[in-house]
């Protein structure tokens, strides 16, 4: 895969829409994130309706949340992700989504420039390896993250053995982990 | 919390990241990440490959008037609250379990299943169930096996079956070929939040004749 341009910095531009709240940022990062969250939602089972409903919806609480963003915890793709996600789980499958207690770190505390590049260079490393996965693998992690199939279910989807889909999904684990290291 | 020995697995974490874990499930990994920082680290790791999966997902172009529609709901919002905080007083149920049984652990009220053993049973969507059980100290549960799933988190107390112990924080995963005897630990009640996706087998046909009316 051949990277095109340098992704833009997305620490400084949910920054901006925290503490500025700047609509300019925000429209950037809802043209790249928002037809993301889309295709995301739709190859979930989202109707082109709902999806759109969804994104909105998605892209809305960013706003109101960017407060809580913290760079030095976690990148700007990984934070919208988890939105879609309970978005989905939410929208979709009408339940609701226990989350962990969250640790005080408090919440005014600048983050740590450091911090923020370690995570970003580590993202970073991840999608590459993502991208380097052999197909049969990322198939089945992609499968696991958007089609919300368990792996039974992809097994029956797909014909695949249960053994199988498991193996490869603990191979695909083990590159990511070490291309983290 | 002493130390941690039994951990979240892999499917099981990225499950729960993927969103495709059902409630009663969801429930005992995010009480489990509560109690456990290396459990929270591993769960951080999967949530970076969903963003990295969303990041490189194919783009379906938004209505032209997306943008303007979503910053007129912006308009004259206000900032969500801060995000809930560990409230550490002892006794209390971490933060995801307590949104469910809407109390502390000395204020429930609990519903005997036979055996000593009582429960409270907890409301989630169909697909798995979730209850605390209060096991008295020294109390040995029916030799049983599992149809499907069965995860049992350790609040307060410790038990152990034939192979390991399980204390405070620790989770025990049981599924088609775990056939064990839990035992609580002599002394304090063993208080655990446990899901499971189908009723146990028990294996004596008195306790498989009771099966129906102990409700698990």
């Amino acid at each position: 895969m051949t990277r095109s341009e340098p992704s833009p910095d997305w620490a400084d531009i949910m920054h901006r829409i925290h503490k500025d709240r700047d609509e300019a940022a925000f429209a950037s990062l809802f043209g790249h994130f928002a037809p993301r969250v889309k295709g995301f939602l739709i190859r979930s089972g989202a109707s082109n309706g709902l999806a759109e409903e969804c994104v909105q919806e998605v892209m809305t609480t960013v706003w109101h949340k960017a407060h809580l963003f913290d760079a030095s915890r976690a990148g700007a793709s990984t934070w919208i992700f988890t939105i879609a996600r309970n978005k989905r789980i939410d929208a979709l499958r009408r339940q609701r989504r226990p989350e962990p207690e969250e640790i005080g770190w408090g919440p005014e505390q600048e983050p740590d420039q450091g911090d923020i590049l370690a995570l970003s260079q580590e993202t970073e490393k991840l999608a590459v390896a993502i991208a380097e996965l052999p197909e049969k693998q990322r198939f089945l992690v992609e499968r696991a993250y958007f089609a919300e199939l368990t792996h039974s279910e992809i097994a029956a989807e797909t014909g695949l053995p249960l053994g199988t889909i498991k193996s490869r999904i603990r191979l695909a684990l083990e590159r990511l982990r070490h291309a983290m290291k | 919390m002493g130390q941690i020995k039994h951990h979240l697995s892999d499917s099981l974490l990225m499950a729960y990241a993927g969103g495709t874990l059902s409630e009663a499930f969801s429930l005992v990994v995010a009480t489990h990440v509560s109690l456990c920082d290396e459990c929270r680290a591993r769960l951080g790791e999967f949530d970076v490959i969903g963003g990295c999966l969303l990041d490189r997902c194919e783009s379906v172009p938004v209505a032209t008037d997306a943008l303007a529609r979503t910053i007129a709901q912006i308009g004259g919002g206000v900032q969500e609250h801060a995000a809930r905080t560990r409230c550490g007083q002892p006794g209390d149920l971490p933060q995801p379990l307590h949104d469910y049984t809407g109390r502390n652990l000395d204020e429930i009220r609990w519903r005997p299943m036979g055996g000593g053993v009582s429960q409270m049973r907890l409301a989630t969507s169909s697909g798995a169930t979730a209850r605390l059980l209060r096991i008295p100290g020294g109390t040995r549960l029916p030799d049983h096996g599992h149809r499907g799933l069965e995860l049992t988190l350790v609040l307060s107390g410790a038990f152990h079956d034939e192979d390991d112990r399980f204390t405070p924080g620790d989770l025990e995963i049981a599924d088609q070929a775990t056939q064990h005897t839990p035992h609580a630990d002599a002394g304090q009640d063993c208080i655990c939040l446990a899901a499971t996706d189908a009723p146990l087998r028990f294996r004596g046909i008195v306790q498989r004749m009771a099966q129906p009316f102990l409700g698990i």
